[in-house]
């Protein structure tokens, strides 16, 4: 008992150091050319899965935002189409510059948010909800028209303070298991967790269908997934948290091929 | 309707065998889970799948409550002769769709 005492004694300025040098690697970046899609981790048949258009799931939810982007919503009586026309140009690397800075508001929108205003203020429509079928099948829809675009996050000095809010929350440590995302996806990434390869969470593909959900899903479910696994308290939809986290994320993966609708298990 | 996506080449020699991809959206709930509340979420799946060629059936499998949301099914035939394939699934409280795919064979 006593020897085991003086033992932890002896380990205790190694942990203080360790964990030192957590709180210090935490911040560093990932180098740019280290950079890596959660794509490259997946196994050959998800990959197949991913690649082939008849057999990507996500794709049928393309399809529902196809026939949506035609379809006359709100008071106001107007597609999607009857102001931005052909989707296939005029939506080109549109979803690979969200989160943009929305002007009214003063704040960075993701592209869901963006949809809702064009819905509330062009459309005199109702918002969609965060995670609903339509919502996800526009933003999927949407999405495919960036698809091998590199994501370009725009050069717009007002997103900044947001984007280093998202930096600092990415950093920040939080939940019951103390954990930063860094210390998972920048500290640990390409290593196993459970027999799964942590990716560098790079937000290449998003919406994406995940097998696990058996649905497709936006970027803030999957932010809300790594929050519960955290034993963290989550935001709510929407949450400017959130959207600040996107910011920075894109950021980080800017330069990246986006992927939309990426399939990962 | 259920969106499907059907994948059949477009052209094949006499003779070829040939690969069929099937993906249709259905949510496949297995009848086995519970709402917060304790209540039973009723069984909603796909039970039936078949295809024909000009009118003969070449393929058919069930489905039970094990298999993941918007099944996937592929499978081979051997181009026979020109003409149309057509794709059926049928389940759960009268779900029921239809797809068809041209085929030339020279």
């Amino acid at each position: 008992m006593t020897s085991g005492w003086a033992r932890l004694r002896r380990l205790a300025p190694a942990a203080a150091v360790l964990a030192a040098m957590a709180i210090v690697t935490a911040s560093a970046e990932i180098p740019l050319n280290e950079r890596r899609s959660g794509y490259a981790d997946l196994g050959r048949e998800t990959k197949a899965m991913q690649d082939d258009d008849t057999a990507n799931p996500g794709m049928l939810a393309v399809l529902d935002g196809e026939t949506l982007w035609s379809a006359k919503a709100g008071s106001a009586g107007r597609s999607c189409a009857d102001c931005h026309g052909d989707a296939r140009a005029s939506m080109k690397g549109v979803s690979a510059r969200y989160p943009a800075f929305d002007a009214a508001s003063g704040r960075p929108v993701n592209i869901e948010q963006r949809i809702n205003l064009c819905r509330e203020e062009r459309q005199q429509a109702k918002p969609l909800a965060y995670e609903s079928r339509d919502m996800l099948a526009l933003s999927a829809f949407v999405g495919l028209q960036s698809r091998g675009q590199p994501i370009a996050p725009p050069d717009d000095a007002r997103l900044e303070p947001f984007r280093d809010a998202g930096r600092e929350t990415y950093n920040r440590r939080q939940g019951q298991l103390n954990l930063a995302c860094g210390h998972c996806h920048d500290d640990n990434r390409g290593q196993r967790l459970a027999g799964i390869v942590i990716p560098q969470a790079h937000p290449t593909g998003y919406p994406l269908y995940r097998l696990e959900w058996q649905s497709v899903g936006s970027l803030q479910r999957r932010l809300r997934n790594c929050l519960i696994g955290m034993r963290a308290e989550h935001y709510a939809y929407g949450a400017p948290e959130y959207v600040e986290l996107e910011t920075y994320l894109m950021w980080r993966a800017r330069g990246m091929p986006m992927e939309t609708p990426a399939v990962r298990p | 309707m259920a969106r499907a996506l059907i994948n059949v080449p477009a052209k094949a020699r006499k003779g070829d065998v040939i690969e069929i991809k099937t993906l249709i959206s259905h949510v496949m709930e297995s009848g086995f889970r519970r709402t917060q509340t304790g209540e039973a979420i009723p069984r909603d799946i796909v039970t039936l799948f078949t295809c024909s060629y000009n009118g003969e059936e070449i393929f058919a499998a069930q489905l039970y409550p094990a298999i993941s949301a918007n099944p996937f099914v592929t499978f081979h035939t051997v181009a026979t002769e020109s003409g149309t394939f057509e794709f059926k699934w049928t389940g759960d409280n009268g779900f029921a769709a239809t797809e068809t795919a041209k085929i030339v064979v020279e």
